[in-house]
């Protein structure tokens, strides 16, 4: 028994479990600073499981405890049941068309009882399990495009079962999972594509497509001029030019609008058009609206949350006005700031001094979750610490810049600190699973 | 595998700092460089009320409060907390139906939403709010908010004290935005006058509002807050008792009356008819009565007695008689053998009323039987007087010794928009008569007509100059402020200088001319102005005049004028009183001032006096051609509403066609069949084709276009 308890606690990275533990006890006190009325009996509706800050502190407990059974387990369970979680998070993902509860237009939600339940958010550990298994087998070979291909499939096939339930951004959550595929062998050139296709993306947004259009092509004409000296393979690099000014128009001009018009939201169109202060030119409200209407909407509109949360924030100044005093998130001046724009509390709160201190406590996450992952000498414990880098990476960085107005509104949480229990659970069972892996990190797991 | 893409970590903790930096430095920007977020956290979240202090109170000579504050209730609702409450109940309580409730409370919705409290019911009367308070706590969403309100307890001196609206676009500006929308201020008599002594300080709370503009309690517990300063009150020579019997004789009666104590030069009294019920204007139904009232032509919000223009008439001839002393044109024993007219012009006017006997035997029998010649005659001795070059410089002389009489001068009280009456200028003389005139030009002037224009104030002040033998006090209201600052104090003994004016002209000349106007109580015209004890000093005065009526030149009654000052010795108080259109001086305007005076020396009526109180209270003589007036304005009215709006409701009365005007054709062809209203009773000028052609309709309403007041008047 003495023995067993000595290995448990080998190997353990305390310093991921401090910082857990530091960014959980802003997370309760930002909750409650953003819920807590005044005169409310305090010990009284902490017991009664009343309050969004009693509710989230037992959810706090239950994730401690959760956390200690994951640290008691074996490590060779994971890669050994990988694949059956994965299939198990795919039939929960399914289980929600039949029995999902419509809660602010979100169907992604299971109701047990007094609990909501969420597989969408669930289902990041088990992708992250099911790719790390599938990049570990010795029969994988990352290089092959094969290969590639079906990793992209394990990681995108619940993305688009959460798009179908309206969930776009834990949809989008998936999509990080490509940085671990790119740091296992995926070609520099996807990232550049992807990042080129998002300039062009941004491009059409800001500059009518007309311009854009001829932009494009005095750029391609440009770089024909330029290379016309170039004998050897001429034909080739003249062929590829026009190829990519082809595709890159066609987007500009026939697959963004198209995609905007047809497969997007409107409020999904409008959140991205207000990101650059643009309106929705694709609503077709737009038109009809007087100038003073369609203000008024916009204030109402997403803008409107952006626009309140940069408020608070930069009311805060270098120290904040203390949890109790601030005037913005106390008084609901911020919608969804319990969830998705707690960072608001915190600025406003704490200040920049605050702000930072927060930031810091993710930057010192983050990486040391890179430097883990690149001291494990299983390829399944690597690619695991990266997915899970990878998933609090984008949570982080989407949610804040989303406050700050640097990203559009997406609805996803602030790992730890956000109000919900299946994200506070998902996050700190990722998190656990990671420390498990590492306190084995001698072992070669497959 | 791994290890050819080891490198790759770092690129991607290069993405992670340069992620992070770029938030770090919007937070920057956010937190510490801009600092507009501050600013626009503290106006999403801090609402700064602004808390209105209470209005000084006026009192009058005795301290009793003739302009009062009372609280006022206004029964909020805030729409989203009424729950659970027997609607029924409630509307029994407030005396309505549950059709007007609902419409009340959709209203309330629409206007400031919900969650906000708006008002349900405004200035609810004493009998429902106490029931109101008594049940307050079945109706949940409803509550009771002050609101202060001003009151004249004795429904008097509505011109004196004047009246507080909402400041208009106007005010605000000229107050450079001191003042704010919704603040009240003072539109005139002493209310504006006053204003930044009875309006105090503004004090503000800061209260913090929640997302939906509630107030939630107050910021910072109230370490900005300012309170507010209460206005400070004044304390005047009005005797309220007095102005109440001075409204009630002029009472239907167009005109002015002023009563001053030459010792102060305190007005006593001041009233201008027609008049109002000061807390007609206050209250709910202050904005209605408002708007009828600026529409009404007789002009109920004029105040006559400081800027209603008159010919003096013949109470003017005692300052000729003094000032003729004072040159030395004439002795006291200077007669004028006058025949009933004045014939040394050459055109036998002025007429005069008598007839020999000597009745302008001396100064004291000139003014006593208001000798019309005799007066004429010492003004052209005066400005002819062979001391000045010529009779422009007589003039202009003669004038000097009007403007030190108070005429054609603001006397500077303490009224906004007092006129200077007029006395015209040689310049005028010249234009009119191409630079050559005589003293016969104007001959009139001696009896107080011609170019003269005064009044009923500035004659109050004359009759005090003469009564003080030649120097007045500038006639003002208020006497002291409360808790006085030093500036106040600078201000206000502007009130407390005596200005010896006319102290020159020999007290014996005084003497002379107050003789005479003893003599006029005594034995002459206004022997109805006796008071049983007190030897009053008075002249009465008539006016004929004249108006042009839809074109027609038409002869009104004569306005009745009356001025004096008692007692003889040691004057208390003097009275001029103007009552238009009224008759003879000796008729109205003389038993009021009586009156007056009876009340202001005895503190009492006599029996005489009661009944003439009752009889002059009845009287009717509001003019009748102010109903023609009043027609022909409001059809005008009508028909401009009608040609901007084309709502043919208002005009329909006027066309007395019960079918509804749609057009504007139809307009003119239904008013062509000559169904146009004129008041038979009233004189009215046919209708004149030459408008016929552009405005039909208007032509056929207004005969004349170009018509107000021409008056002409002989006495």
């Amino acid at each position: 028994m003495r023995n067993h308890s000595s290995t448990i606690s080998k190997g353990i990275d305390w310093s991921l479990i401090w910082i857990y533990l530091a960014l959980v006890v802003i997370g309760l006190s930002a909750i409650f600073a953003a819920t807590y009325q005044e005169g409310d009996p305090f010990l009284q509706t902490f017991l009664a499981f009343k309050t969004d800050y009693s509710k989230q502190f037992y959810f706090f407990l239950i994730a401690v405890v959760v956390g200690f059974f994951i640290l008691l387990t074996d490590s060779k369970f994971y890669p050994a049941t990988a694949n059956f979680w994965y299939v198990v998070g795919l039939l929960f993902l399914l289980l929600v068309f039949p029995f999902h509860s419509r809660i602010k237009g979100t169907e992604s939600i299971i109701r047990i009882g007094a609990f909501n339940f969420q597989p969408a958010e669930f289902c990041k550990l088990f992708v992250a399990l099911a790719l790390a298994k599938y990049l570990s087998r010795p029969e994988t070979n990352f290089n092959l495009p094969r290969a590639q291909l079906l990793a992209a499939f394990i990681v995108l096939l619940p993305a688009v079962l959460a798009i179908l339930q309206s969930e776009t951004g834990l949809a989008l959550v998936y999509f990080a999972f490509f940085m671990v595929m790119y740091r296992e062998g995926l070609p520099a050139v996807i990232p550049a594509i992807a990042f080129s296709l998002a300039l062009l993306i941004i491009a059409s947004i800001l500059i009518p497509p007309n311009v854009l259009a001829l932009l494009l092509t005095g750029v391609a004409l440009f770089l024909i001029w330029s290379s016309r000296r170039q004998s050897r393979r001429r034909r080739q690099l003249f062929t590829s030019i026009i190829l990519i000014w082809a595709i890159a128009v066609g987007i500009q001009r026939f697959a963004v609008p198209l995609i905007f018009e047809k497969v997007l939201q409107r409020h999904q169109v409008e959140r991205i058009y207000n990101l650059f202060g643009k309106d929705n030119p694709y609503d077709p409200m737009q038109t009809v609206l007087s100038e003073s209407d369609a203000k008024k909407k916009k204030e109402s509109g997403s803008s409107y949350n952006v626009r309140q949360s940069k408020i608070a924030i930069g009311s805060g100044g270098f120290f904040g006005k203390g949890l109790l005093s601030a005037t913005q998130t106390r008084y609901d001046f911020v919608p969804e700031q319990r969830t998705d724009f707690i960072f608001c509390t915190v600025g406003e709160g704490f200040g920049f001094a605050g702000s930072m201190l927060l930031l810091g406590l993710y930057l010192a996450l983050l990486l040391k979750m890179i430097t883990i992952a690149e001291r494990q000498r299983s390829v399944f414990s690597r690619v695991y610490a990266y997915g899970v880098f990878s998933v609090f990476f984008f949570h982080v960085i989407i949610n804040v810049a989303m406050t700050i107005g640097l990203a559009p509104v997406i609805g996803i949480p602030l790992p730890f600190i956000s109000y919900g229990g299946t994200s506070l659970l998902t996050f700190t069972m990722l998190l656990f699973v990671l420390i498990r892996l590492d306190a084995d990190r001698q072992m070669v797991l497959r | 595998m791994a290890a050819y893409n080891q490198s790759r970590s770092n690129i991607i903790r290069l993405a992670v700092i340069i992620s992070f930096s770029v938030i770090v430095l919007q937070l920057i920007y956010l937190q510490l460089v801009d600092r507009r977020y501050k600013q626009l956290a503290m106006d999403n979240a801090v609402y700064a009320k602004v808390v209105y202090p209470e209005r000084g109170i006026i009192y009058d000579r005795k301290g009793r409060a003739i302009l009062n504050n009372t609280i006022i209730y206004d029964l909020m609702v805030t729409p989203a907390e009424v729950k659970g409450m027997d609607t029924l109940d409630f509307c029994r309580l407030m005396n309505i139906d549950t059709a007007d409730f609902r419409k009340r409370i959709i209203e309330a919705i629409v206007k400031n939403t919900r969650v906000r409290p708006s008002v349900f019911k405004p200035m609810l009367s004493q009998e429902l709010q106490a029931r109101f308070e008594e049940n307050s706590w079945k109706f949940p969403g409803f509550n009771l908010v002050e609101r202060p309100l001003r009151i004249y307890p004795f429904n008097a001196a509505a011109h004196i004290l004047g009246y507080v609206r909402e400041a208009d676009k106007r005010d605000i500006e000229r107050s450079q935005n001191f003042y704010r929308q919704g603040d009240y201020i003072g539109k005139t008599g002493l209310e504006a006058f006053y204003e930044p002594v009875l309006m105090g300080q503004r004090g503000v709370q800061y209260m913090i509002k929640d997302n939906k503009n509630r107030i939630v309690g107050p910021y910072e517990n109230g370490e900005y807050d300012t309170a507010a300063i209460a206005g400070r009150s004044l304390y005047t020579h009005i005797d309220i008792e007095l102005q109440q019997l001075a409204e009630k004789l002029m009472s239907n009666k167009v005109g002015g009356l002023v009563a001053i104590d030459p010792r102060t030069g305190g007005i006593l009294s001041m009233v201008s008819g027609p008049n109002y019920n000061p807390n007609d204007l206050s209250g709910s139904e202050g904005s209605k009565n408002f708007s009828r009232m600026q529409l009404d032509v007789s002009g109920p919000m004029l105040n006559r007695a400081i800027a209603g223009k008159y010919e003096p008439g013949s109470t003017f001839k005692p300052l000729g008689a003094l000032i003729a002393l004072n040159e030395k044109v004439i002795t006291p024993s200077y007669g004028y053998p006058c025949g009933g007219r004045y014939t040394q012009c050459g055109h036998g006017k002025p007429e005069c009323t008598h007839a020999g006997g000597g009745h302008a035997a001396n100064v004291r029998l000139a003014i006593a039987n208001s000798c019309n010649a005799y007066f004429a005659h010492i003004y052209r001795l005066t400005v002819d007087n062979p001391r000045y070059k010529n009779v422009y410089d007589g003039y202009l002389h003669w004038k000097q010794y009007m403007n030190a009489f108070g005429l054609g001068v603001r006397l500077g009280v303490d009224l906004p928009s007092e006129s200077a009456g007029g006395i015209a200028d040689t310049s005028i003389y010249n234009r009119e008569n191409a630079g050559r005139w005589t003293s016969c030009t104007n001959l009139t002037l001696g009896i107080g007509q011609d170019k003269m224009q005064t009044t009923p104030l500035q004659m109050a002040n004359a009759m005090c100059i003469i009564a003080n033998k030649g120097y007045y006090y500038t006639p003002h209201f208020v006497e002291r402020l409360e808790n006085e600052q030093e500036q106040d104090t600078t201000f206000l003994n502007r009130y407390k200088i005596r200005h010896d004016v006319l102290t020159y002209i020999p007290t014996a000349a005084f003497n002379d001319v107050i003789e005479g106007m003893s003599d006029v109580v005594k034995v002459g015209t206004a022997r109805g102005a006796q008071i049983e004890g007190i030897e009053v000093c008075a002249k009465t005065g008539t006016a004929e005049n004249y108006t042009v009526l839809d074109g027609r030149r038409i002869k009104l009654p004569d306005n009745s004028m009356f001025v004096c000052f008692a007692p003889k010795e040691n004057p208390k108080i003097a009275i001029a009183v103007f009552v238009q259109n009224a008759g003879f001086g000796a008729t109205w305007a003389a038993p009021i001032a009586r009156m007056m005076m009876e009340k202001y020396l005895n503190d009492s009526l006599s029996t005489r006096s009661k009944a003439d109180s009752a009889r002059i209270e009845a009287a009717n003589l509001m003019p009748a051609y102010f109903k023609r007036l009043q027609y022909r304005e409001d059809s005008i009215r009508a028909f401009k509403w009608f040609q901007t709006t084309r709502d043919s409701t208002y005009i329909e009365r006027y066309t007395k066609v019960k079918t509804a005007a749609t057009s504007y054709s139809q307009a003119v062809a239904l008013t062509r069949k000559g169904s146009v209203g004129t008041e038979r009773s009233l004189p009215s000028a046919p209708t004149k084709p030459a408008f016929a052609d552009r405005r039909p309709v208007l032509a056929a309403i207004i005969p004349e276009r170009s018509l107000f007041f021409k008056k002409e008047s002989i006495q």
